[in-house]
């Protein structure tokens, strides 16, 4: 009972493309604007580029290049698979089954994502490392004197899995709350059992949205710097940093870089084939309520699973900040109050967060509802930086920003741009997931009616995606709370948020002064994750 | 067509909207204008100035905010990695806002300097410290030093045991007891250092020694140090203040000691945190006396007692439990030459130090 045999009645598949002619000014402006804001990086690393010399372009053609990229490539492939294999129960098990504190894991589990790579390598180092928290545990029973070594590629794998996974579970979710009941309904009422339903008619209707979240953690993991050079892990950006901070070769770093755009272009591509070869499957214009799976003596392995991720990606990390915080109070650290950084972190990365969706909309609308060539080329241009280091990123909008944007440079609003600058894909990545769940037919249907396109667009179009778009904007939100390379080389002087302190503090080893604004971090992010996610919930 | 028009409309608007409320939103750096204004307009010289700080506010920021409170000059400090921070001064080029660049290696100092980006500093502020500790042209000057030191465990390690040099540690009974970090700015330092000195064979050898016993490499000083105390190795090569930290945060009977190695050993070289200002300085005479502050008294103590580092005018003393810097005899070499790290990265990559 294969999904792609069924009646079109009940599958509808996506409209034929519209020429590029018919693509609304209303749509195309916007998204023109927002391509070329997510072009500056890429023009900045060609205006250096041009300025390297033969030994720079020499250095380029070594060897150990390709030794590093091979090395990014492997990671993201792994950590884009395990992440996968991780989020996807996860989302099933949060969404659809009757799974004990159901609500409560399912934002447990996205948590880790609030949790800073730089944090986290440290925290798993401590806990899991050759003489690390567990091998103190085990020392006792079974005389353990050394644990594996986690450095290197096991070390820097499990950690981006561990923090990284909650992209495709979002989106999953996303996905599995949206999806039209009927179709599942349909095949139980055919004789499938729970697996077979899940296999044959959801999982293939997930696929639009698992690639677009394993698009986001592959680039996630190519562009990350913390976990990689905490575990040791040389890939491509850590090359790249090294270049910045040991020969300030600017042209060198820039030439590296775009290197890491060409495989983000391949990444892309890829993407788009399979997108394109995954059909799109609208859910009926009525919410309906979905079945709840009773999971019987499925109950208890799940519920494991459930909480030793929660344990390694959460818990443990969380543990060793409090043990930080602990052992600083108990040696006589004072601690300062931190509403001020608090307050400046949720500010600015609450205005990104609306910011990207702004622009994502119609970036959206246009690739789904507009398909073509043009549509795509502006959408995928939005997804060049994501896989940049921020590093990169903050040093192109230092060059512009302090150049060409004078009365702008180094404002709250050019913070906020330089925010949206790199975490963009995330909010076009997941309202096009749900924009590609809603049928164009109603959008015709409100139209036909009479109804003018800023009304459809606001009372049919908006609140059929509005998980969609909250997860995008939480998205952005998070990621923005803890960036540190935009934040420091971009905010408007003396502004230092959340992810500053803890920079500031564990660079120079203060790991106590690190442990109260880190949790802060953490709490505010996990607080506004909870918000949405409950009312997301809420609204089935 | 009107429908066209009506929803371009609204997403100008939003975008009207959004952008109000950003520019709404921070008012923070056009107050700061208008103050500077009113000082003006009473005849006072506007007093303020930029710093681009790659040290550390926790280390930094109450010796700033005294500057602050003396001399009623307003200083605004962008904090930052101090490669960044260089890095970013080069980026905005000639409208770079800032007058001062305070780093924490000699490294970017120089990089600034190779590109023409700081001016002379007066030989008022050049001559309070000792030569050895800043730039042959007068371009930038050291204001705290920091050694290199070994870290032992006295638990595990005999102090009369330990190598009259670092070069020492290549013997095989130092096998898996070296816990080092590679990747570290200050241990690059003191590789270039080391090829200086030795030469490069001697380094290459010494790196290749060093490996062949089995190093463990941690990702910095403090995580190093780390190792020490907690027994996993018995020596660390690391910068002295470390060790003074983790008392301060941990207790004083925490399980680790000092080594310098003697006799202008390349292993206890002294790198310095330093200052220069920035040629699109806009107020230099504010930059002046903000770098012959940290060259005051007040300041060099501050160092002394606060940070651990070195101080590096002659009337402040060490911290206590420090030899004297005119008893370390460290190395005799230009720091400036220590901004060439490109040969030292591709020496440790070569010999698979970096991996």
């Amino acid at each position: 009972m294969n999904i792609a045999h069924w009646p079109r009645i009940l599958v509808s598949k996506l409209p034929g493309r519209e020429s590029a002619a018919r693509v609304p000014l209303h749509l195309v402006v916007p998204a023109l604007m927002v391509a070329g804001a997510m072009l500056l990086p890429l023009a900045y690393l060609l205006v250096r580029a041009a300025g390297a010399d033969a030994a720079a372009w020499q250095q380029l053609f070594r060897p150990r290049i390709a030794e590093v990229l091979g090395r990014s490539v492997l990671l993201a492939f792994t950590v884009t698979l395990s992440a996968n294999v991780i989020a996807i129960p996860l989302a099933y098990l949060t969404t659809r089954t009757d799974l004990p504190g159901r609500r409560v894991w399912s934002v447990i589990t996205v948590l880790p994502l609030v949790i800073p790579s730089y944090v986290g390598a440290f925290a798993l180092i401590a806990a899991l490392g050759p003489r690390g928290l567990l091998q103190q545990m085990l020392a006792g029973p079974l005389g353990l004197s050394r644990l594996p070594n986690i450095y290197g590629f096991p070390g820097a794998w499990l950690t981006l899995t561990l923090f990284a996974y909650p992209y495709v579970l979002l989106s999953a979710r996303g996905a599995l709350l949206g999806l039209d009941p009927a179709l599942e309904d349909a095949a139980r009422s055919l004789g499938d059992s729970p697996w077979m339903v899940f296999r044959r008619v959801t999982l293939p209707q997930l696929r639009p949205a698992l690639l677009s979240g394993s698009l986001l953690v592959a680039l996630y993991v190519l562009s990350d710097f913390g976990a990689v050079s905490m575990l040791r892990y040389t890939t491509f950006t850590r090359a790249i940093y090294v270049q910045y901070s040991a020969s300030f070769d600017r042209n060198l770093a820039a030439l590296l870089a775009l290197v890491l755009v060409a495989i983000t272009v391949v990444l892309l591509t890829a993407e788009a084939r399979e997108q394109r070869r995954a059909r799109a499957y609208y859910r009926a214009a009525a919410r309906r309520r979905q079945r709840v799976v009773r999971l019987g003596r499925w109950r208890w392995p799940a519920l494991a699973f459930v909480t030793l991720i929660a344990l390694v990606a959460l818990v443990i990390p969380l543990s060793v900040m409090a043990f930080w915080l602990v052992r600083g109070i108990r040696a006589g650290e004072t601690f300062q109050l931190l509403i001020g950084p608090a307050w400046r972190s949720v500010l600015a990365s609450g205005l990104a967060a609306g910011a990207a969706l702004l622009g994502a909309l119609p970036v959206g609308l246009l690739v789904v509802r507009h398909g073509g060539r043009f549509s795509r080329l502006i959408e995928r241009t939005s997804f060049v930086g994501y896989a940049l280091p921020g590093i990169v990123v903050a040093l192109a909008l230092v060059f512009f920003g302090a150049n060409f944007a004078t009365p702008l440079y180094q404002t709250l609003a050019m913070l906020v741009f330089a925010y949206v600058v790199r975490f963009m894909p995330q909010a076009v990545a997941t309202v096009r997931a749900a924009l590609l769940q809603i049928s164009p037919r109603l959008e015709e249907a409100a139209r036909g009616l009479g109804a003018r396109t800023p009304r459809v667009l606001f009372t049919v179009t908006v609140p059929l995606v509005r998980s969609g778009l909250l997860s995008g904007a939480a998205l952005v939100f998070l990621t923005s709370m803890k960036e540190l390379p935009t934040t420091l080389l971009l905010a408007p002087t003396g502004y230092d948020t959340l992810a500053t302190r803890v920079w500031s503090a564990t660079e120079e080893a203060f790991y106590a002064r690190a442990a109260a604004p880190a949790l802060l971090l953490v709490a505010v992010s996990a607080l506004s994750i909870g918000l949405i996610l409950a009312r997301d919930d809420a609204g089935r | 067509m009107t429908t066209v028009r009506r929803s371009t409309f609204l997403v100008m608007v939003l975008l009207a909207l959004l952008l109000a409320a950003c520019s709404t939103a921070a008012p923070e750096p056009t107050d700061d204008a208008a103050d500077a204004g009113i000082v003006a307009e009473e005849g006072a010289e506007p007093q303020s100035l930029v710093v681009y700080s790659g040290r550390n506010e926790n280390l930094v920021g109450p010796l700033i905010e005294q500057f602050e409170a003396e001399t009623g000059i307003d200083v605004e400090v962008r904090y930052g990695a101090t490669a960044e921070m260089a890095a970013t001064i080069l980026e905005e080029g000639s409208n770079s806002p800032a007058d001062v660049f305070y780093g924490q290696d000699a490294g970017a100092l120089g990089a600034l300097a190779a590109e023409g980006r700081l001016v002379e500093l007066p030989n008022d502020i050049l001559n309070l410290v000792e030569s050895r500790f800043r730039s042959a042209d007068g371009v930038w000057v050291g204001t705290s030093g920091r050694a290199r030191v070994v870290a032992y465990n006295p638990d595990n390690v005999d102090p009369a045991e330990l190598p009259e040099s670092i070069l020492g540690f290549t013997d095989p009974e130092w096998q898996g007891r070296i816990g080092w970090a590679p990747t570290n700015g200050s241990f690059q330092s003191f590789v270039t250092a080391l090829r200086l000195i030795e030469g490069e064979d001697r380094a290459r050898e010494w790196l290749e020694g060093i490996i062949a016993n089995d190093p463990v490499a941690y990702s910095n000083n403090m995580v190093a140090l780390e190792g020490v105390a907690a027994g996993e190795v018995d020596v660390a090569f690391i910068n002295h203040y470390y060790l003074f930290r983790a008392r301060a945060e941990q207790g004083d009977d925490y399980p680790a000691a000092l080594y310098f190695p003697p006799n202008g050993d390349p292993g206890s070289l002294i790198n310095i945190a330093g200052a220069g200002i920035i040629d699109t300085a806009a107020n230099r005479a504010a930059a002046e006396e903000f770098i012959r502050f940290l060259l005051s008294e007040q300041a060099q103590t501050y160092f002394a007692t606060e940070t651990y580092e070195y101080p590096l005018i002659d009337s402040v003393e060490p911290s206590e439990g420090l030899p004297p810097l005119s008893e370390i005899e460290s190395p005799d070499i230009d720091l400036s030459t220590l901004s060439d790290l490109e040969g030292t990265l591709r020496l440790l990559q070569e010999v698979g130090a970096l991996e």
